[in-house]
């Protein structure tokens, strides 16, 4: 129940009175308020700031400071309010909660304060409104991250006795951690920057002899150039073998994107070294020399922009890949309308729509290299047409580029959609828990409620209730109206569990029980009942439960109780009605007592008496001569 | 780019539906409702002075506009029945308290509704139950409108019962129920039998005067 709607529980409660006329089974007791006072101002002073309010407002969410009795350790006797030395700036937010039912996140107030007010005061973030939620949320990841940063400069500074590896890493990782560690970084970037100016110098032709023509230096050279390579290649297998040693997990390392640019960068070489004398396939080795020009994407390591570069388009691919679909939408529909335009005239390069796309896609972009170009008129309106709508669509996706990439340069690293989404279905579900947890309330307090009330007639002593969780008057007036639903309908509120269990176990009234019955002496049941009806247990016999299971343990839904002084009952349920109140009641009790089911293993011997088949619902069966009253719920 | 062209035609139609939508809104802010004063209410009703100002106090702090419509009375009837739907039963019983019937229930009917529920003699409580079960108030209890009211009152046990709901449970207990309040069998209930029979059944009489000291 939302404690929101609390000052509407009596009028709940008065239009339960239409249920009357309707019930055939007596109500129960309405709980008694015990200590009824008048509602009353409270006055509470936090920090020199005074709030007042009504003690009913406060008493909305029993689990809170506020609402509980913990606040009275700050009564104040000479003023007669509540101290609190808080902030009272956050200390309105969380008034408000009381007072609406919805508690806000300002966005001045900082995430940490606001974090460690709630806690003071009892109350789970969980609950800000989805008006606030977003921002709480996002602020503190925020604050985190930065956590989470400043963790790890700490971590840096200090040196624990780390291993040879791990210092290893995070050399690697962190160049500015030790001079070693800069040389070697240095070293690779030089290195990297060498072999790429030497696979571009290879390709330039340079200086030739008068006969033949320009050669490339790489041919003219090869020696010189083949040794580089193989320098190259060298140092960057070396420090691909060190960082796989020196990586704490060798898996993830061996799948992430850099180690698979390493190796892509130093393949060509080795495949180069494995074939080289075989004329068929070293025509397609030599294009297998163009992925030496991965060795640049090695430079990311070093470059702090490069790598936010690269996550801005990972982030954007969405907005990319959308582009580039509607981009290929355009280029088929102006190429096919070029094509068809200048089908007409002769000689016209548009052989075909695909020999039209290379048109498209170069007027779009504004090339115009003016290699195709059309002759008819209507394909000259087209082309103008095509080349006005190219700025256009060309110049949509770089905003949403740019705009990205600062949000990330700025931010550092931004969270994932998905795990965004996954925190919100954890808020959900936490949300629902405590929405079932009142739902499960009720039905948790209807099991504590009756086994009192059962430990009540066996006349068992204080301690044995103690277990018990006091709930509150709300609570438990809630509760009642939610019990006198049930007695006019005749049917009882289970929780989730049981209902699927029921529902699988088919039709209960084929249960043929032997009822239960422990009709043994008088005495014996009294002892009998408090101890057994300790063991709660919730479940519902199972339709395995064959007449006679061997090992003698049966389940029963039954409660004896011992009632020695009571002329016997008799049989019939509306006889009920004429019982004398205290009857009553314990016929109520023992009505409401069929849900605590027991387990209670059958002594050897006994008689099945009577029949457990009845309409499902709660009937009062005795045996004749005994004052022991037998209650069964099947 | 013929894309676009189509999506631009395709404004001017959402905008009509956002103008209608600012005007309607002004008219639910501009309904706003006082009650009569204190005094009048007091005369009225058998609430004491104190009473009706906690009953005020929280009857405007979920309905700032000093009116419930249906809506907002379905959603609070339905947070103390979590497990159910009580919208039904929830628009049965707004239908009872709206006297007037002008499709909101203000304070004073609120308050009268709940002084005769909390403080009324039994006769008028019998009333106000009968007049919740005739639907269409004409004065007769059809077995329609009771199978109606049943299913609404079983609604609100939701689906996870023990025993399993079945389908015929409110048929059947529309039966007992006519057994018992229709003593001549016209298949219709009237008030006098109503309340003839009610004033005879111990357990009705009882737990009429379970909620006495609700306020």
């Amino acid at each position: 129940m939302a404690a929101g709607v609390a000052a509407w529980l009596p009028f709940a409660r008065a239009a339960a009175i239409g249920w009357m006329p309707v019930a055939n089974l007596p109500m129960p007791v309405a709980p008694t308020e015990k200590n009824k006072r008048q509602d009353e101002l409270i006055v509470l002073n936090v920090s020199g700031r005074r709030f007042q309010t009504w003690r009913n407002t406060l008493d909305r969410y029993p689990d809170t400071l506020l609402g509980s009795s913990e606040k009275e350790f700050f009564y104040d006797e000479e003023t007669k309010e509540y101290f609190f030395d808080r902030d009272p700036d956050v200390f309105r937010s969380i008034l408000n909660f009381y007072r609406t039912g919805k508690l806000h996140y300002p966005r001045y107030e900082c995430i940490s304060s606001y974090d460690e007010e709630l806690a003071f005061f009892g109350i789970i973030p969980e609950i800000i409104g989805d008006c606030c939620y977003e921002e709480y949320k996002d602020r503190k990841r925020e604050n985190a991250e930065r956590l989470m940063d400043d963790q790890e400069d700490n971590k840096d500074s200090k040196l624990p006795n780390m291993t040879f590896r791990e210092t290893m890493w995070r050399a690697f990782e962190n160049p500015h951690t030790s001079t070693m560690a800069l040389v070697f970084y240095y070293v690779t970037g030089f290195f990297i920057a060498v072999s790429v100016i030497t696979n571009v110098v290879e390709t330039v032709p340079c200086g030739s002899s008068p006969n033949q023509k320009d050669v490339p230096c790489g041919e003219r050279y090869t020696v010189a150039f083949f040794c580089m390579d193989t320098a190259c290649v060298m140092i960057f297998t070396v420090e691909y073998l060190l960082r796989l040693f020196a990586a704490p997990s060798r898996y993830r390392f061996m799948r992430s994107v850099m180690s698979i640019i390493d190796v892509v960068a130093i393949l060509p070489y080795y495949i180069g070294l494995v074939m080289t004398n075989n004329e068929d396939v070293s025509g397609a080795f030599v294009t297998l020399r163009v992925f030496r020009v991965f060795r640049i994407f090695k430079f990311s390591r070093h470059s702090q922009g490069l790598r936010i570069l690269g996550y801005t388009l990972k982030s954007c691919a969405s907005e990319l890949g959308f582009l580039l679909f509607s981009l290929t939408m355009a280029i088929i529909i102006f190429a096919t309308v070029m094509f068809y335009a200048e089908k007409g005239s002769t000689s016209s390069k548009f052989t075909s729509i695909p020999a039209s796309f290379w048109y498209t896609i170069v007027t779009m972009t504004t090339l115009g290299y003016g290699d195709m170009v059309p002759k008819t008129i209507a394909g000259k309106i087209f082309g103008s047409i095509c080349s006005l709508s190219g700025v256009l669509v060309i110049a949509l996706p770089v905003p949403v580029i740019v705009s990205n990439f600062s949000r990330i340069y700025h931010q550092n690293q931004r969270a994932d959609k998905r795990r965004a989404q996954k925190v919100q279905k954890a808020r959900l579900a936490r949300i629902r828990i405590s929405k079932t947890g009142t739902s499960n309330a009720f039905l948790h307090s209807k099991r504590n409620g009756l086994l009192n009330e059962a430990l009540d007639l066996t006349g068992s002593t204080e301690d044995e209730r103690h277990h018990n969780k006091t709930t509150s008057l709300l609570e438990s007036q809630h509760h009642h109206l939610l019990h006198c639903l049930e007695k006019t309908t005749n049917h009882e509120f289970v929780d989730e569990h049981l209902y699927e269990q029921n529902c699988l176990e088919g039709a209960l009234q084929n249960y043929t029980s032997r009822s239960p019955s422990l009709s043994s002496s008088g005495g014996l049941t009294g002892t009998c009942c408090s101890r057994r009806s300790r063991r709660k247990s919730a479940h519902l016999p199972n339709s395995a439960m064959s007449p006679g299971p061997p090992h003698g343990l049966q389940e029963l839904s039954a409660v004896h109780i011992h009632r020695s002084d009571r002329p016997p009952l008799s049989t019939s349920r509306s006889s009920l009605n004429l019982m004398p109140d205290e009857a009553m009641r314990l016929n109520c009790k023992s009505g409401q007592i069929t849900t605590a089911i027991i387990s209670i293993p059958t002594p050897p011997g006994t008689t099945p008496e009577g029949d457990g088949h009845g309409p499902p619902s709660p009937s009062v069966q005795t045996t004749a001569g005994s004052s022991v009253v037998k209650v069964s719920a099947l | 780019m013929g894309a676009l062209m189509v999506i631009f035609s395709l404004q001017p139609k959402q905008r009509n539906k956002r103008t209608d939508s600012v005007e309607d809104e002004l008219e639910l802010s501009a309904v706003r409702h006082r009650p009569e004063g204190l005094e009048q209410l007091e005369a009225q009703t058998r609430f004491t002075r104190k009473e009706l100002q906690v009953l005020y106090r929280g009857f405007k702090n979920e309905c700032p506009s000093g009116v419930v419509n249906e809506d907002t009375f379905k959603d609070i009837y339905s947070q103390f029945f979590p497990q159910g739907d009580a919208s039904t039963y929830a628009h049965f019983l707004f239908n009872a308290f709206d006297t007037d019937h002008n499709g909101s229930v203000s304070f004073e009917d609120f308050v009268m509704g709940l002084s005769i529920l909390l403080r009324g003699s039994v006769q008028e409580k019998l009333n106000w139950a009968f007049n919740l079960y005739d639907i269409n108030k004409d004065g007769y209890i059809t077995k329609e409108e009771m199978l109606d009211i049943m299913k609404a009152i079983y609604d609100m046990m939701g689906k996870c019962t023990y025993p399993i709901l079945k389908e015929e449970a409110p048929r059947q207990h529309v039966e007992i129920f006519f057994q018992k309040m229709d003593k001549n069998k016209d298949g219709v209930v009237t008030i006098d039998e109503f309340i003839d029979c009610c004033q005879n059944d111990e357990n009705i009489m009882r737990s009429m005067q379970l909620f006495e000291n609700v306020i």
